[in-house]
């Protein structure tokens, strides 16, 4: 808390001087009103210290990322436990990662989009038609003609234009989010069939698959590109314009509109963000199983939604962390990898997974109405 | 000790209610210090004080959402403690909170009995439930809203009938409306004391908090005044109590000058900022001309649906007119854009607070900064310690109380919270200033603070254009004065060539029709 005590020179050019209301008021009334309002305040804030010091240090941001943190180590604990050596290889450790970094990329573009008050359910079949596209026959001779950077900026441009789509008809047609994207999750996956003929289609480009395939200090340039698309993230959420915008469109968007906000425009850029994100995913899947096919990514916005919602990012919007969705995505990937080499079901993983989910939102909203701030 | 009320009813003037040395302590704050409380059949018992004094702590310990620590409550004749607010309903203990609870989507009657429907073997009795409702409306003078209406197709003022309604259903000794008239306007101000005429004639006690003190002259018996948590004075008649000493006690001094004092204002010696020609929205308000030059406050007064809130809302571009054409600085602005009137430099303290002006679980500072964000950005990357320290130096000018901007702007008081708004426009420097009921929910000592601000802001050159529907401060705060009525505006002068009851006969003209 700043306690600045500079007398305060210009504030806004030439209002300094009769800024000074101090004359109009005596200053015994002032004592009052102070008097009245730290009471009010200290009633706020004394209904928070109600709540245990533990939920008081788990609703601050570092706290929440504090507790994601404990259990990612408690199941990595459980995983050595039960598994041993096999989890705590390097080889593991490597297949964990390069996992997360797929889901990862998409739940980062994910955090926006929800954080700025929507939702996409669109990511998998996007990141489905993302890949289809830049594998086509006439891609990869494009590829192989000119450059495998072709390839790239096809996925790319996949994925932003669904995106702008969503966003556009989110936008300005009016349309619900929930429901735009449930109808780009049918019509993306269905085109991506149309094209592939729902065949899988092998890539052949040389460059392409080595370069996303290598090596860098023992993790894969898939990993790199998460970090990298992480730190991005996190920087454009939290240190920019876009990201204070993407807050406030979230927290409450007639006040963004009134306080000048271009609000329409901001939700495009959004979902147009996001489905640049299935479009990098869509290349790390390509690169990591030599092939586009129309099935990838199939149940990826539940990954995607449950990283970020259990990271700590408030479905409704308005607030989003970027480290609590990578601690998410690690949680999720780090769960399904122990339950596999358990040789547990996929059924039981998924049954955990649910539990996960309502537990975090259960525990999420409970914070919310304890630092509630808008009696 | 017999009251002057002599109302006819059961037992007039009988002590109903007595709360004696009510304490409420939260961890680490004495939000109650004993308030003493007592309430006569009959009478309308008027509750003042400052934002923060306690009257929401003491109505909610009333109406058992809390728990008192200390202190006796007497209900009756009876000491009593309420477990519950079901049981306080049931006691006969009904309270109207400023936020209305219906839900909309529902029918009057359905409102109504909700919670407690009225069946026969698990099947609603819907002709039963809506002839007693229309009884109940009958007796609250409304037998034209219909019980089988939705309630979402009411106005502010009959949904308030609905829900006294609903606190009539069950059989209510004491009614508390906290702020009741907030929502209305003149007409439907007067319905209100009406409505509580009756009531009060029939016996049932009222306590009625409010801000305007005017009101409580109007239809309050007693009042009782409380500060920091503890009675200053109680049982105050009101007759007998001029304003001047209620003011003393709530805030310990006397006001002389609430308004600043207006310049001369020579129109000729300052450019026009503003300029508004036809502007018209479809169906709500046509044919507005409007020119505010640059140090000039004009007010905008009428009553709720005349179309003032529209009129401001569409030349800031939020409502997309149908017609004309709004300048500023010379430069047409463009249709329906709000980005493109803050560009240019106009801003808007809108009418709702909270759901319009501000993001309140976020930082004062960024509040204050979200629209001239680009200034402390390079690249998109933002200085947040040079936000800080702008919005640092506007909030200790501003005198935002508590201090520190990093805290989120739903903790302070409506006052503050409307500094905030107002400092973010100062920030933006922005050329034309329209304020949507500047005052609403704010205390005394901070109005004169708020209205003292606005006339700075005026002297620095700004364009100031102002909606209230406080007659009294459109008149004591602006230079000239325009009258809406029904989407028109039928008169403009300067605000010294009209007064109060003038402004009310151009307003009700007409709209008893």
């Amino acid at each position: 808390m700043s306690e600045s005590s500079t007398p305060t020179p210009e504030p806004g050019g030439s209002l300094a001087a009769g800024l000074d209301v101090d004359d109009a008021r005596t200053a015994a009334d002032k004592e009052a009103t102070r008097k009245a309002e730290q009471e009010a305040l200290e009633v706020e804030r004394a209904k928070a210290g109600e709540a245990s010091a533990l939920t008081r240090l788990l609703g601050t941001g570092m706290g929440r990322n504090l507790g994601l943190v404990i259990a990612l180590v408690i199941l990595c604990v459980v995983g050595a436990a039960t598994a041993g050596e096999r989890f705590v290889s390097t080889g593991n450790v490597q297949t964990i990662l390069s996992l997360a970094a797929t889901i990862g990329v998409v739940s980062i573009g994910m955090t926006f989009v929800i954080t700025g008050g929507g939702i996409d359910l669109s990511v998998g079949a996007i990141l489905a038609l993302s890949s289809v596209w830049c594998t086509t026959l006439a891609t990869q001779d494009l590829a192989r003609d000119g450059h495998w950077v072709a390839m790239v900026a096809v996925a790319l441009l996949v994925g932003a234009a669904c995106g702008l789509v969503n966003g556009l008809l989110i936008a300005y047609g009016g349309i619900v989010p929930f429901i735009m994207t449930l109808a780009m999750l049918a019509s993306a996956r269905g085109l991506a069939e149309i094209i592939s003929n729902r065949k899988t289609q092998i890539v052949d480009v040389p460059g392409f698959r080595e370069f996303f395939n290598r090596e860098i200090l023992g993790l894969s340039f898939s990993v790199w590109l998460f970090v990298l698309v992480a730190i991005a993230g996190w920087v454009l959420l939290n240190r920019t314009t876009f990201g204070r915008r993407t807050l406030a469109v979230g927290g409450n968007p007639e006040a963004a509109r009134l306080a000048g906000i271009n609000v329409k425009r901001h939700t495009v850029m959004l979902y147009v963000l996001v489905g640049v994100c299935c479009g990098i995913a869509a290349l790390m899947l390509v690169a990591r199983t030599t092939t586009g096919s129309s099935t990838h990514g199939t149940l990826y916005e539940l990954d995607a939604i449950a990283a970020v919602v259990i990271g700590g990012t408030l479905l409704a919007g308005g607030r989003g962390t970027i480290v609590g969705t990578v601690i998410g995505v690690l949680i999720f990937t780090t769960l399904t990898n122990v339950f596999t080499l358990n040789n547990r079901s996929i059924s039981e993983q998924s049954l955990l997974k649910g539990a996960i989910i309502v537990a975090a939102v259960l525990l999420q909203q409970r914070l919310a109405s304890r630092n509630s701030t808008t009696t | 000790m017999t009251p002057q009320n002599t109302a006819p009813s059961a037992a007039p003037g009988e002590v109903l209610l007595q709360m004696s040395g009510i304490v409420k302590e939260f961890p680490g704050v004495r939000a109650l210090g004993g308030v003493d409380l007592d309430v006569r059949a009959g009478e309308v018992h008027c509750l003042l004080g400052q934002n923060g004094a306690g009257k929401s702590t003491l109505i909610k310990v009333l109406a058992a959402a809390y728990q008192p620590d200390e202190g006796t409550i007497t209900w009756n004749g009876q000491e009593v403690s309420f477990g519950s607010p079901l049981q306080a309903i049931n006691a006969g203990v009904a309270t109207i909170y400023q936020e209305l609870d219906l839900v909309p989507d529902l029918s009057v009657a359905e409102n109504v009995f909700l919670g407690h429907e009225m069946s026969r073997g698990g099947f609603s009795q819907r002709a039963r439930a809506n002839k007693v409702t229309r009884e109940l409306l009958t007796r609250l003078g409304h037998p034209e809203i219909s019980p089988s209406r939705a309630v979402g197709d009411l106005s502010p003022a009959n949904q308030q009938i609905v829900s006294m309604a609903r606190a009539l259903s069950h059989d209510t000794k004491l009614l508390i409306l906290d702020e009741p008239s907030a929502v209305l306007d003149q007409e439907g101000v007067k319905n209100l004391f009406r409505v509580i005429r009756g009531l009060t004639a029939e016996g049932v006690a009222i306590v009625y908090i409010s801000h305007r003190l005017e009101e409580i002259r109007e239809i309050g018996d007693r009042i009782t005044v409380l500060k920091d948590g503890s009675t200053v004075a109680t049982g105050l008649a009101v007759a007998d109590t001029p304003t001047s000493r209620l003011i003393e006690l709530m805030t310990g001094r006397a006001i002389e000058y609430v308004f600043p004092p207006r310049p001369e204002f020579d129109p000729a010696r300052n450019d026009v900022v503003l300029e508004v020609r036809d502007l018209a929205l479809e169906g709500v308000f046509s044919g507005v001309d409007m020119t505010v030059h640059a140090g000039e406050i004009v007010g905008l007064t009428g009553l709720v649906g005349a179309g003032r809130s529209e009129i401001l809302e569409t030349l800031y571009g939020a409502r997309r007119a149908s017609n004309g054409t709004v300048t500023v600085d010379g430069k047409p602005l463009r249709r329906g854009s709000v980005t493109n009137a803050v560009k240019a430099g106009v801003g808007l303290c809108p009418e709702e607070r909270k759901s319009q002006g501000l993001l309140l679980d976020q930082a004062v500072y960024t509040n204050i900064t979200i629209s001239s964000m680009n200034r402390f950005a390079r690249l998109g990357f933002l200085d947040r310690g040079e936000e800080r320290a702008r919005a640092e130096q506007l909030t200790t000018s501003l005198d935002v109380r508590p201090t520190g901007v990093v805290r989120a702007v739903g903790t302070l008081s409506g006052g503050n919270q409307q500094k905030v708004v107002l400092a973010r426009w100062l920030l933006r420097e922005c050329r034309v200033l329209l304020l949507d009921e500047p005052t609403r929910g704010v205390d005394v000592g901070a109005r004169t603070e708020i209205y003292q601000l606005i006339r700075t802001l005026a002297d620095s050159g700004v364009a100031v254009v102002v909606v209230s529907s406080e007659v009294e401060e459109v008149l004591g705060l602006s230079d000239r004065v325009l009258v809406v009525r029904e989407g028109r505006v039928v008169h403009e002068s300067a605000a010294t060539e009209i007064d109060e009851s003038q402004v009310l006969d151009l307003v009700m003209e007409g709209s008893a029709a």
